[in-house]
């Protein structure tokens, strides 16, 4: 194990002189590093810094204030989520997926269970119904997520206010998704064959009472930045990353968008339904922070239409099964609020300890043993937040995967961290980091 | 508070300790450690205005582990990051305490392979558990409280050596989880 | 004469229940004919006239699930690269994924590249093996630039030596990290949980279904 003491005294390397930080007399730090030759300097920004949107560590090596060269270094959140899904069921791998981008749970089931449905071959057979609510899911995610990138991305330029704004409007989607699913974040919610269950009563008036919030609250934060002198100052011009850029380094999402390239995989490769949506796809052409940064807010206006349009949908499939109909397959509990929280409704308690034999095997075997789901592979995207989000699933006809593999947008889209900051200044590596938005979870995995 | 009425108005009668604990209790301040979900929920809980922490004035989360006084370990500590959290906890000046917010952070949680910390328990020593997945907001806001009510019962001084002292010999007394149970096990009928 | 305590025991498995000795056979599936639906046709005749050494590099077409897997061989996968992302306009490389297959000697770790063509709307998979004893395959950050992060993971998670990448480390894992974690042999690690009393056993030591 390499030994790392934190208060070393400055000593050389075959790196040239290593100064350690952390605390003393900052007077003499700064007389030693002006007595140097050497220009040029390596700092780490580590794992654990504000401005960092994660445990991300940047090694930047500086020439006075412009940025030579910066080196990310990831690994700091690996969970080993991949590994760990080996030895779970298909269907309580959802739970692990849930968890590595965290900011959007449900893509990440979305992209697991389009995979798994793949194989399994039932992609026309999941009822309508289960496709409107994941679209309806998504795009409350979307918005919910989007809320993170600008509260978090403007507070680490600098500007507390917008981070406010952006809480207030997250919690009242956390809240939607409380009354759905039964938990804010990791909500486990989409599974193989559909939904975990149906949308309570009365929520498409909430869901209504909600678009026309947020509709307005939106503009709260479209005031504070949008045409903002500073704001602008600080993002126009910043973290240049053009097409060319963009394909060689696989780059999806708003990055991709903002090079005016108007690539969306919900428009391109439609999934759940949604060519059956009308929405726009917001491009900007200046490549730039501030151009992401529009695509991001204006991307929240489309997420609303495309909720509306969903309402409008789920009340027409009002009462229709959410979950596949091959009993072999579905998750074969029926969730009901009863008197200790919740748990299975006592018609289908009734059912299958009373009436059917069958009803009771299948309840017991798909919860222990789970679904077999043919061998070969698979590969599902979707469109997350951040760019194309794909579960590559790989099977070997058990009830547990054989490898799954994610492919994830921040992964990617970290890459360009160095194109986009290199010769630019300190302060603005920051402001391309928060406008690639990076969820270190997905990135580690 | 026979003593209080008879004297002039405006004298307050209390302990050192009392104050101490109220002086710190009131004053905490955060360090930024938020690794994973969890720490999305702290930031729901520190920014939004819903669930506001600032009611304890605690919304000052502090990026300099120098100035914190407090560590919320808010998600999944991987190898490669027990070192870093090590060495943060290092900095912070005493005194301090940690929430260990999270299953993750408190156990391992669903995590339980070759590259999560099973328990930030095994890189710093924790004062408050708080479980869930990710907890809500409201609940690292009843860790907080509960903390509180630990820091404003702080003994100091020969009082607090005796404490240790006590910590000490319940800690070398203390039987091993395993054992705290009802099923057979050995020297069960000691 | 031995000693025997007790009455009950296992010996083997201690599977009374008879599915012990249920075999069941994988077949994942195999080459397709022609002609394969959708674009592919279109795409494996583009290919092929690109490329001429077509049949000699490329060792299997898979059609399932209405996904198209080449199986290249890995001296070439570098040429097929280039031909598919210039001739073929598959601008974007999704990145690498690695399977690890124990039972296949000599192509036990595989590495999977996902292409898009955004012009063209489609996607194809190319797929390369090798084996545990000499892992390497040759790098592809020359043609997709994405893949560099892509390929230090692969090698950190499985082993496989990626001949040409500008700086092969490990990348998720402490840099003096021993082991592949993602290999089949590579045991997941958990610890056992204890309760009063009890402990549950950790997600490899558990009984549970194949």
């Amino acid at each position: 194990m390499t030994t790392f003491d934190p208060y070393a005294a400055t000593r050389e390397t075959t790196e040239g002189t290593v100064y350690s930080v952390t605390g003393g007399d900052w007077d003499s730090l700064v007389s030693e590093i002006g007595e140097a030759k050497e220009e040029r300097i390596i700092v780490n920004m580590g794992p654990q810094h504000p401005s960092t949107h994660g445990v991300l560590r940047l090694v930047l090596e500086l020439e006075g204030e412009t940025v030579t060269e910066v080196r990310p270094g990831i690994g700091y959140l690996h969970t080993g989520i991949e590994k760990n899904m080996e030895y779970r069921s298909w269907t309580q791998g959802t739970t692990f997926a849930t968890r590595m981008d965290y900011l959007s749970p449900i893509f990440n089931e979305t992209a697991y269970c389009l995979a798994i449905e793949k194989l399994l071959g039932i992609t026309n057979d999941i009822p309508e119904r289960a496709s409107i609510i994941r679209v309806l899911m998504m795009e409350l995610n979307r918005i919910s997520s989007h809320m993170v990138a600008l509260g978090t991305g403007a507070l680490e330029l600098g500007a507390m206010g917008p981070m406010f704004f952006a809480f207030r409007e997250r919690e009242a989607v956390l809240d939607t998704f409380e009354a759905i699913t039964g938990l804010r974040m990791n909500m486990a919610y989409v599974r193989p064959g559909g939904v975990q269950q149906d949308l309570p009563e009365g929520m498409t008036i909430r869901l209504r009472e909600l678009v026309k919030e947020l509709r307005k609250n939106f503009k709260d934060n479209e005031r504070l930045l949008v045409g903002n002198t500073i704001w602008m100052k600080r993002t126009e011009g910043i973290g240049y990353l053009d097409l060319a850029g963009c394909t060689t380094l696989g780059i999806t999402g708003p990055v991709l968008r903002s090079t005016g390239l108007p690539w969306d995989l919900r428009k391109m490769q439609p999934y759940c339904g949604y060519e059956n949506y009308e929405f726009d796809v917001i491009t900007a052409d200046t490549c730039d922070v501030y151009g992401r940064f529009l695509i991001r807010m204006a991307e929240l206006e489309q997420s609303l239409r495309i909720i509306e349009q969903a309402i409008d949908k789920l009340d027409a499939t009002h009462g229709q099964p959410v979950m596949v109909a091959d009993k072999k397959i579905a998750w074969p509990a029926q969730l009901a609020l009863g008197a200790d929280g919740l748990g299975n409704s006592l018609d289908h308690i009734r059912e299958i300890m009373g009436s059917s034999m069958e009803s009771l095997i299948h309840h017991f075997k798909l919860v222990t043993e789970g679904f077999r789901v043919p061998a070969g592979q698979a590969y599902a995207a979707v469109e997350s937040p951040r760019g194309e989000l794909a579960a590559h699933i790989v099977s070997d006809g058990g009830t547990k995967p054989y490898r799954v593999h994610f492919r994830e947008p921040s992964f990617n889209n970290l890459q360009s961290t160095s194109a986009m900051s290199e010769g630019g200044m300190v302060a603005d590596i920051i402001g391309a980091v928060a406008s690639i938005d990076p969820v270190m979870g997905g990135v580690d995995r | 508070m026979g003593l209080e009425e008879k004297l002039p108005s405006g004298i307050l009668l209390s302990t050192v300790e009392g104050l101490a604990g109220y002086m710190r209790k009131s004053s905490v301040w955060p360090a930024t450690f938020g690794l994973a979900c969890c720490a999305i929920e702290m930031m729901a809980l520190g920014s939004s205005p819903k669930h506001d922490i600032s009611r304890f004035g605690m919304e000052r989360f502090s990026a300099s582990p120098r100035q914190a006084d407090l560590m919320i370990v808010a998600g999944r500590v991987s190898q490669k990051m027990a070192p870093v959290l090590r060495q943060i906890y290092d900095q912070m000046t005493a005194p301090k305490w940690v929430i260990s917010m999270g299953a993750c952070a408190s156990s391992g949680g669903m995590f339980n392979n070759y590259a999560i910390v099973q328990g930030v328990d095994h890189v710093v020593p924790v004062d408050i558990y708080l479980p869930g997945c990710p907890p809500r907001p409201e609940q690292l806001m009843d860790a907080i409280i509960k903390l509180h009510e630990q820091i404003s019962d702080t003994k100091l001084g020969a009082n607090r050596e005796a404490v240790i002292k006590a910590v000490e010999q319940a800690a070398l007394k203390a039987k091993p989880t395993i054992q705290l149970g009802n099923l057979p096990h050995e020297g069960m009928f000691a | 004469m031995s000693e025997q305590e007790g009455m009950f025991g296992v010996s083997g498995t201690g599977d009374t229940s008879g599915y012990g000795g249920l075999v069941r056979t994988v077949t994942n599936p195999g080459s397709t004919e022609r002609p394969y639906g959708g674009y592919f046709d279109q795409l494996a005749d583009d290919l092929e006239r690109a490329y001429p050494d077509f049949a000699d590099a490329i060792t299997k077409v898979v059609v399932d699930r209405g996904e198209l897997t080449l199986h290249v061989k890995k001296e070439r996968l570098v040429e097929v690269a280039k031909i598919l992302r210039d001739k073929l306009l598959f601008e974007m490389c999704m990145g690498v994924s690695g399977v690890h297959y124990p039972e296949r000697t000599g192509c036990e770790l595989v590495a999977l590249y996902p292409l898009l063509s955004m012009t063209k709307n489609q996607r194809v998979r190319l797929e390369v093996c090798t084996s545990e004893v000499d892992p390497h395959i040759p790098s592809l950050v020359e043609v997709y630039g994405g893949n560099n992060w892509h390929e230090r993971e692969t090698f950190d998670m499985f082993g496989i030596i990626f001949d040409g990448h500008p700086g092969l480390t490990r990348i998720l894992m402490p840099d003096d990290w021993d082991g592949h974690p993602q290999r089949k042999d590579y045991p997941l690690g958990g610890i056992a949980v204890e309760y009063k009393g009890a402990t549950t056993p950790a997600p490899q030591n558990r009984r549970s279904y194949k």
